[in-house]
């Protein structure tokens, strides 16, 4: 036990507390502890700076982008799949739709760009067939579909996990009592099939909400650079970018500290609204 | 167990009684859809290899890849293999990701244990305190402050002490040990065995399938790493992942402008597919065997949390 813990007491707590770095003027020579206090000197000026809030638009835009497009996915390929009556298909497909979530983005983000680059797959099909090549990859009108895209391709096979799971347990008399009644598929699927999984797609959905200011960071930290900072900077690559590249530590933790606070905030607020509602949420 | 039903389902599932028969559409649709999603998810995968077989003059003249090579050739990778910065990374990632999920699962393993038993002094607190950690992570900065106050700096310790514990990870060990019978326990303290013993004979042998899946969790994201590579390690000392970033995806941009002035700059095009299949396969060889577990491993944990 003690070295797990004591790995949890250094580099989590031991790193938490060097948030305090947010409230000080980073002097890289005197090291975090002898640098001087400046309050909240560096909260004021993020506060007043356009590139953080137009960081804090592009996360929430791709946020929202994602919970729209992304979170029915599993659900459709979880119902499309329980449906099946192979066994064997069943399993072979959910091979196949596990895959990607175990690749790393590296490779993602390198297999669309093969796919959707200005030489790749599509466009010398659009050329074949005499259209206009599309560049999708360096457009940075496109860059939020996009990266919505790759998230959908890499993880919404993995998601379809704990929807079939829910689905396995929906209790197979209430299908026939339906049934019975005179229920066809579609009233069963509305009247059974929801309301059993309707815990599990809550407790997603409030995940989901916690994560929202986590809007995958390696995936967009890969592809900040073709588009530029206006459509790829979100919160975390302009910490990265600020704090590592720019040097500007204390600023930049100051930043970071800002989303892991309003983050927490929203699991918080998510899991009340869950218990309202009369869910049970992640924890009660 | 949760997934008893799942896996006692007879090989052939049958259609319910009360279920009738779907339509021709909706079969053809259902038929269409599967297949879609089969493309989508595989057609990448067969591109790339193709390309990677292909020859140089073969992907040139077609544009960039090449869907079914005629002409397939190991030269590609015989260059990358043939020692030099592929080879090294290679040998880097190797050596983390090895080293790396022995550690880190021996680590979740024991915590995991300790926090499972019940009347275990102070466990309590410290899985809140664990569990916290997972809803507010200390942040960037402060993280890189700490490793490079460490003096860790372009050690190898720097991929793997900082991640060593993945609380998800972690509280899925806990809930499948909890889910093992107290019976087997008590019978272990009978014949008296400690705690190293009873987790040694009795909770290791029990949670193959849990350890299979952590592991593979592990060893997953130990491969796949590279950010932490690029921010603490010299360009000596990267592993593939970072080497793949630096020179396909960072590469990839050198061949869009000049792929179409002039065929030489995109020869490289089949080297850089290279390296990206060996990124890919280890991942495709252990897959298959670890892949019939997740559906157990991850609803244990996602239940018990």
């Amino acid at each position: 036990m003690l070295p797990g813990l004591a790995y949890f007491l250094l580099f989590h707590y031991g790193a938490f507390i060097g948030n305090a770095v947010a409230f000080k003027e980073y002097v890289p020579f005197d090291g975090l502890w002898a640098s001087p206090w400046v309050g909240v000197e560096n909260f004021n000026r993020m506060f007043g700076d356009p590139d953080f809030w137009h960081a804090t638009w592009n996360t929430l835009a791709i946020a929202l982008l994602q919970l729209i497009f992304f979170f029915p996915v599993p659900l459709a390929i979880a119902l499309l799949l329980h449906g099946l009556t192979s066994d064997l298909l069943r399993r072979f497909v959910q091979s196949v739709v596990y895959l990607p979530h175990f690749l790393s983005w590296v490779i993602v983000v390198a297999l669309f760009q093969q796919v959707l680059g200005s030489t790749g797959l599509l466009n010398s099909v659009l050329g074949d067939a005499g259209l206009h090549a599309v560049d999708i990859i360096g457009n940075p009108d496109a860059y939020k579909p996009l990266v919505v895209a790759q998230v959908v391709w890499k993880d919404a096979g993995w998601g379809t996990i704990i929807f079939l799971a829910a689905l396995m347990q929906v209790d197979e008399q209430s299908y026939e009592a339906a049934a019975i009644d005179g229920a066809g598929p579609w009233r069963r699927f509305w009247h059974v099939t929801l309301p059993s999984i309707r815990p599990v797609i809550v407790l997603l959905l409030i995940m989901r909400l916690g994560d929202v200011l986590s809007v995958g960071f390696e995936q967009m930290l890969l592809q900040r650079s073709t588009v530029g900072p206006g459509a790829g900077e979100i919160l975390d690559t302009f910490v990265f970018w600020q704090g590592l590249v720019g040097g500007d530590t204390g600023y930049a933790a100051a930043a970071g500290l800002f989303k892991g606070v309003v983050g927490a905030a929203l699991v918080f607020a998510a899991n009340k609204v869950a218990h309202r509602l009369g869910e049970q949420g992640i924890y009660k | 167990m949760t997934t008893a039903a799942h896996h006692a389902r007879p090989a052939r599932h049958i259609r319910p009684a009360w279920a009738e028969k779907p339509g021709p559409v909706t079969q053809a649709g259902k038929a269409v859809a599967i297949a879609v999603l089969l493309v989508l998810v595989l057609m990448p995968f067969l591109v790339i290899v193709s390309t990677s077989l292909a020859s140089n003059q073969e992907v040139v003249d077609n544009g960039g890849w090449v869907l079914w090579p005629s002409h397939p050739t190991t030269r590609a990778y015989r260059q990358i293999l043939d020692g030099g910065i592929v080879t090294k990374a290679l040998g880097v990632s190797v050596g983390v990701t090895l080293f790396g999920t022995l550690l880190s699962l021996a680590c979740t393993t024991f915590l995991a244990y300790a926090l499972s038993r019940p009347k275990v002094f102070g466990a309590k607190p410290a899985l809140i305190l664990i569990l916290f950690t997972f809803l507010f992570p200390p942040g960037m900065i402060p993280a890189f402050l700490l490793v490079k106050g460490m003096g860790l700096l372009d050690n190898y310790a720097a991929l793997i002490a900082p991640v060593l514990i993945n609380v998800f990870n972690l509280v899925v060990l806990r809930g499948f040990f909890q889910g093992i019978p107290e019976e087997l326990y008590e019978a272990a303290r009978l014949d008296g065995a400690g705690d190293w013993q009873t987790l040694w004979r009795i909770v290791l042998p029990l949670s193959k399938a849990a350890l299979a899946v952590v592991g593979l969790f592990y060893a997953v994201s130990y491969w796949n790493a590279w950010f932490h590579a690029s921010i603490y390690m010299n360009s000596d000392h990267w592993p593939l992942q970072q080497v793949l970033r630096t020179y396909v995806i960072g590469g990839a941009q050198i061949a869009d402008t000049g792929a179409s002035e002039a065929g030489l700059i995109s020869a490289p095009q089949t080297t850089q597919m290279a390296v990206l299949v060996i990124a890919t396969v280890p991942i495709l060889i252990v897959y298959p065997f670890l892949q019939k577990y997740f559906t157990k491993g991850v609803l244990t944990g996602a239940i018990k949390s």
